[in-house]
């Protein structure tokens, strides 16, 4: 079984990132870039069940510039087989980005999609599902639990209202919830050999354009604020005179 | 221009409606489950009458013949939209743009980022659009007028649901609720937070609610974490218990009229947004808090 997975470099997101002051990006001057925490736990589910069964080969993609190499050798580190990059300085949306990885997924010819749901700088949630449409392969979103079975992969995931199981044929597109596991800590021996891994880098084989674009980033209005009260009685009487009780 | 929104259920369709009327474009809608809502202005309502939302493949394509005929598919922010209005939005090649909090154009809108950090404005360079949307920046559905009602027929999906764990209960709805409750890391078990958070909820009427600490150690169900990767909330009043504050749960609560924040440690970040704080051991303040009430 072969899974391919994609993986964004995002700023990291434990980072306070705020806009620049003429609003035309965001400010990331001295800030660290890691890989989107729903990658990483994409990466390390795809990683456990290369462990589980030895016939499963791993291959992470990123689109972007050759400043995600850093993010495809973590990958590689945590026990993924070879690295694409798509390598490109070129604007992007989630379309574009989900054109891009149907070009990798018609040359890799994975069985799995693993990926994030959403990426932690554009919140976007987005370009699993338009990959999925794309190729016109079933998909389940928000996953909190992968079982294979034969043919089959059953993918518990995370609902609005609890939680469900669906049961897809490969090939399918599978995004990530936070539930699914803990990436695991990476250990020196795991960069060492990630370094003689191969990491193959290659053009855009699309002319795909975004069909959208960031104009302006702003910090959102701030909060007034706020009074620290003394007691329960004084909070109960200030949330009165608000009229919140 | 012409909008379709897409709600999942009857409660969907009036928070959706706000923003359609708002928009000032004529709309139909495509009602998933429960009986069609037909007030809310709309030309059609293409009711598939089911009662459980079908799975996402299914789904996309049952409305992909009226979604080509919009300029402007819509739908309100929640997991079971973004499943299915982005694989729509694929199928359509269209851009999308998720948690559309306000409008310049039928073009330009605006959205958070990055945990909430920033706002974005962004412009969509060509129709159609597919979106979804926080209804708490829009108007309330103006309810008048009668809507004609289409069946929708939705086909079987190339995933098979085998499972489906409806939780919910008594409490209203966390994303529609005027008051939440919410409990972090510090809550020592399951029954310990159903018993100080929801207890407190009760008190209120509200919906508990949970940060991602609480609910990775299993102390809340996961459908209950508010923040940027859960569910966004903007009640009348949101009380916040042994919460620390971090950016990624602040991104699902910025929106609430009145903050109140009970934390022992007087340096937590959540004082820095909360209207009301009061220092204190939540085990202690909470139940002098529901006996004083
Ligand atoms: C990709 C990603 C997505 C995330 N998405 C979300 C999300 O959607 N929602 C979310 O909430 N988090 C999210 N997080 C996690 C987030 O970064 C924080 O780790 C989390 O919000 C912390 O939860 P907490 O406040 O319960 O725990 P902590 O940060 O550990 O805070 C606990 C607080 O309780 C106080 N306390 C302890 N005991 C008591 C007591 N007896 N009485 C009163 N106060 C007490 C402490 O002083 C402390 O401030 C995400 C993280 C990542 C990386
Ligand atoms: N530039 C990229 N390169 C590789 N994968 C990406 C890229 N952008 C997004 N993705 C994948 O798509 C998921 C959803 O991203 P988004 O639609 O931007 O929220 C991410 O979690 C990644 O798995």
């Amino acid at each position: 079984m072969k899974i391919l997975v994609p993986v964004k470099r995002v700023v990291d997101p434990y980072a306070k990132v705020k806009p620049l002051p003429d609003g035309s990006g965001l400010d990331v001057a001295g800030v660290k870039f890691d890989v989107n925490p729903f990658d990483e736990i994409a990466v390390e589910e795809a990683v456990r069940m290369k462990e589980a069964d030895p016939s499963v080969h791993v291959t992470v993609v990123s689109v972007g510039t050759s400043e995600s190499e850093e993010q495809l050798r973590k990958a590689l580190a945590m026990g993924a087989d070879e690295a694409v990059l798509v390598e490109t300085g070129d604007p992007m949306d989630s379309g574009v980005v989900a054109a891009e990885l149907e070009a990798v997924v018609r040359q890799v010819q994975p069985d799995l999609v693993l990926m994030g749901k959403q990426a932690t700088d554009d919140d976007n949630n987005q370009a699993g599902q338009m990959l999925a449409a794309r190729l016109g392969w079933p998909q389940a979103t928000f996953a909190c639990k992968i079982a294979r079975a034969g043919d089959h992969i059953e993918v518990t995931r995370e609902t609005d209202a609890g939680e469900e199981t669906l049961r897809l044929a490969l090939p399918c597109v599978v995004t990530t919830d936070l539930r699914l596991n803990e990436p695991r800590y990476i250990a020196l021996p795991g960069i060492i050999k990630a370094r003689s891994k191969p990491l193959a880098k290659q053009a855009r084989a699309t002319d795909a354009r975004p069909k959208s674009r960031v104009t302006t980033m702003a910090a959102p209005p701030p909060r007034a604020a706020g009074r620290k009260v003394a007691s329960v009685d004084e909070l109960i009487g200030a949330l009165r005179e608000r009229g919140s009780l | 221009m012409r909008l379709l929104l897409i709600a999942f259920d009857p409660l969907d369709a009036v928070a959706g409606a706000g923003f359609a009327q708002q928009f000032g474009a004529p709309f139909d809608i495509v009602q998933v489950t429960g009986a069609p809502v037909t007030d809310l202005g709309a030309g059609t309502v293409h009711s598939a009458g089911l009662e459980t939302v079908p799975v996402a493949d299914a789904l996309a394509e049952a409305v992909l013949g009226l979604a080509r005929e919009a300029t402007h598919t819509v739908a309100v922010s929640a997991m079971r939209s973004k499943d299915v209005l982005a694989r729509l939005a694929g199928h359509l090649d269209a851009a999308m743009v998720t948690d559309v909090v306000a409008f310049e154009s039928p073009t330009v809108f605006h959205r958070p980022m990055v945990a909430g950090t920033v706002v974005a404005t962004v412009e969509v360079l060509e129709t159609p659009v597919v979106l979804t949307l926080r209804p708490a920046g829009f108007n309330k559905a103006d309810r008048s007028g009668e809507s004609a009602v289409q069946p929708l027929a939705v086909g079987e999906g190339r995933a098979v649901r085998l499972s489906q764990t409806v939780r919910g209960g008594s409490r209203p709805d966390l994303s529609q609720a005027k008051t939440v409750v919410s409990g972090g890391r510090p809550m020592k078990d399951a029954e310990t937070f159903e018993r100080v958070i929801g207890g407190l909820a009760d008190k209120l009427g509200g919906a508990a609610g949970a940060t991602r600490a609480a609910v990775d150690s299993g102390i809340a169900p996961n459908e209950l974490q508010v923040g940027q990767t859960g569910k966004i909330v903007a009640p009348d009043l949101y009380i916040a218990a042994g919460v620390s504050g971090s950016t990624q749960h602040m991104a699902g609560i910025k929106d609430s009229k009145v903050i109140v924040a009970i934390n022992k440690d007087p340096d937590a970040p959540i004082f820095e947004i909360a209207d009301f704080g009061l220092v204190a051991d939540l085990y202690e303040a909470i139940p002098e808090l529901m006996q004083k009430l």
